[in-house]
């Protein structure tokens, strides 16, 4: 029993490598590294930019704007990328592979373990995702003037609150890919809808505070809102902006953050398992459906 | 019946029966998968309503709320525009139905007008519900005071943009995963160029000159001065707007007639280079 539990981990892993290989080369081999370069840019500079052009264009009009609102917004709206492209490229696995590429259903009768598999695809997205990250925070820094003060953040800190960020968004991202199994081909909906609901609810471009009593609840069951907080606040960029957390100590937030992602990671687990083992009930995992 | 008593309908009937064939299951697509209401129409809403937060929370004038909610709206075409049209030929290729319209004695052209009027169905659906969902959640007021002239920016809005639509989908009929990946380009920068979520004139009150050519340029985009022409109709008297409104117009009735010509002459030309180059039926490329 023990080899074979040692040879099921080894398989896990070599899975975990190469579907992280393969997720990479699909990402990225579609064109010249030139081209890939400018399309990795031009998309989360331009969702920045709307932020601003609205900040700019009320800023102008005379609108209640403050320097750290413009910070806030931004700093947030950049690390938001994880939510947007992390959690929506984990679910997408689930249609591209039973719809478009029509794999699903070879790599179920192979001995690859399909829950390593979605890991090890979602890889790719963290870094494309955390290479836009950093350009956009660039393009903050030089072209917009946003005071990061890189030798005074507390990188360690930093690290530890991205990492339990990043598990926890896979960890929707996974409870919503076990969704996906269920349902039709979902594209543009199901991308602006579920990033739409963190958008409002977790404190990304506006305070928490702005919201009615009961969004303020709901916002404070969101890991995603502690996330970011915590991100602002060891970057020292826009903080004291939003009233709701303003009281709460920074190892507070990283314990409610640590505890939100432990239940959701269980959770998540759950709902993935539960849809994988309906759908092959149902018969679902060749499903296409194309309207 | 014998094969000679069968009448051949004309060109004319075989066409429209390829345009409401085409349309079909789009809109009878939607009612079937009722999780497709959901994720296509419920959810696309808490996006829009987070910029309407942000302009509450920067105290912008009440039209900036109504400005965001009209924009969210019309993202409801444009996602439909890349996704269903522009993309949706490679997704054809990918499934294997290229080929059978290919061989089917209908003008291609159907087959794009019968996805366009289908799409249109259910993005209006979608659209119709931000609207509602920002005059009873957010307290919109919208007053018309010219529905003539609403009407004729919105319906050649949508004619030029889906005739664009029309005009990619030739274009992607080659493509393979850049296909996926243009579409997702155009989301964000279209976003901002066409002004969205801020009236385009934005761009000149916060550039000078430049700005006005950024907000010039992005009109070769229909759908930026749709938004901008209705935005003028919905808030008359605010001075947001970017060009007179029968200026919009007359840009919007030529970029039709441009945008259905050259998508009818691309068409031609890509199906004609796919076939030279034997790429129509490629897939998983």
């Amino acid at each position: 029993m023990a080899v074979n539990t040692q040879s099921a981990r080894k398989r896990n892993l070599l899975t975990f490598k190469w579907s992280a290989w393969l997720g990479w080369q699909m990402e990225s081999n579609w064109a010249d590294p030139f081209l890939f370069m400018t399309y990795s840019i031009a998309k989360p500079i331009a969702g920045s930019l709307i932020l601003v052009v609205m900040y700019s264009i009320i800023a102008a009009l005379g609108g209640g704007t403050q320097v750290g609102m413009f910070h806030y917004m931004y700093v947030s709206n950049a690390f938001f990328m994880y939510v947007g492209q992390v959690l929506f490229g984990v679910a997408q696995i689930v249609h591209d592979d039973r719809e478009h590429f029509q794999t699903m259903r070879y790599i179920y009768i192979s001995p690859s373990s399909y829950f390593s598999y979605m890991i090890g695809r979602s890889v790719s997205k963290l870094v494309i995702t955390t290479f836009a990250v950093v350009i956009t925070l660039a393009f903050g820094v030089f072209m917009l003037n946003i005071p990061l003060e890189i030798f005074a953040v507390n990188w360690l800190l930093f690290l530890v609150i991205m990492l339990i960020g990043i598990l926890c968004i896979m960890a929707f991202g996974l409870a919503l890919a076990g969704v996906s199994f269920l349902t039709a081909k979902h594209q543009g909906g199901m991308n602006e809808g579920i990033a739409g609901l963190f958008y409002l609810f977790c404190g990304v471009v506006f305070p928490v505070s702005i919201l009615p009593a009961w969004g303020m609840a709901f916002a404070k069951i969101l890991p995603i809102t502690y996330w970011l907080e915590l991100v602002r606040r060891t970057l020292d960029l826009g903080v004291g902006m939003d009233s709701t957390l303003a009281a709460a100590s920074t190892p507070y937030c990283l314990a409610i953050l640590c505890l939100s992602t432990l239940v959701f990671s269980v959770l998540a687990v759950a709902i993935f398992k539960v849809g994988d083992t309906v759908a092959r009930k149902k018969g679902l995992i060749d499903m296409t459906t194309a309207y | 019946m014998r094969f000679e008593e069968f009448r051949k309908p004309s060109w004319a009937v075989m066409n429209m029966r390829a345009v409401f064939g085409r349309a079909y299951p789009r809109i009878i697509g939607v009612n079937r998968e009722l999780s497709w209401v959901f994720f296509e129409t419920v959810l696309p809403l808490l996006g829009v309503a987070g910029y309407v937060f942000i302009y509450k929370a920067l105290e912008a004038p009440p039209q900036y709320i109504g400005y965001v909610i009209i924009g969210g709206a019309m993202t409801a075409y444009w996602m439909n525009v890349l996704w269903s049209m522009a993309a949706q030929m490679y997704w054809e290729k990918e499934m294997g139905n290229l080929e059978l319209y290919l061989i089917a004695p209908i003008s291609r052209m159907s087959v794009l007008g019968g996805m366009a009027l289908g799409g249109m169905f259910s993005s209006s659906v979608r659209a119709v519900s931000t609207i509602v969902v920002g005059m009873v959640v957010f307290g919109i007021s919208l007053s018309l005071p010219d529905p003539l002239m609403f009407s004729g920016i919105f319906i050649f809005t949508m004619i030029a943009l889906y005739g664009m639509g029309m005009m990619f989908a030739s274009l992607y009929m080659l493509w393979g995963r850049e296909a996926w990946h243009m579409s997702s380009l155009f989301t964000e920068p279209i976003y901002l160029v066409s002004g969205f979520y801020f009236p385009v004139k934005g761009f000149a009150s916060m550039l000078g000159n430049p700005g006005t050519w950024i907000a010039a340029g992005a009109s070769i985009i229909p759908i930026t001065l749709g938004l901008d022409g209705m935005r003028q109709c919905l808030y008359p008297g605010t001075m947001d707007g970017f060009l007179p409104l029968w200026v919009e117009l007359v840009i919007l009735v030529f970029l039709s007639f441009l945008f259905m010509a050259l998508a009818k002459y691309s068409l031609a030309y890509m199906e004609n280079l796919g076939k030279r180059e034997g790429r129509l039926t490629m897939r998983w490329q």
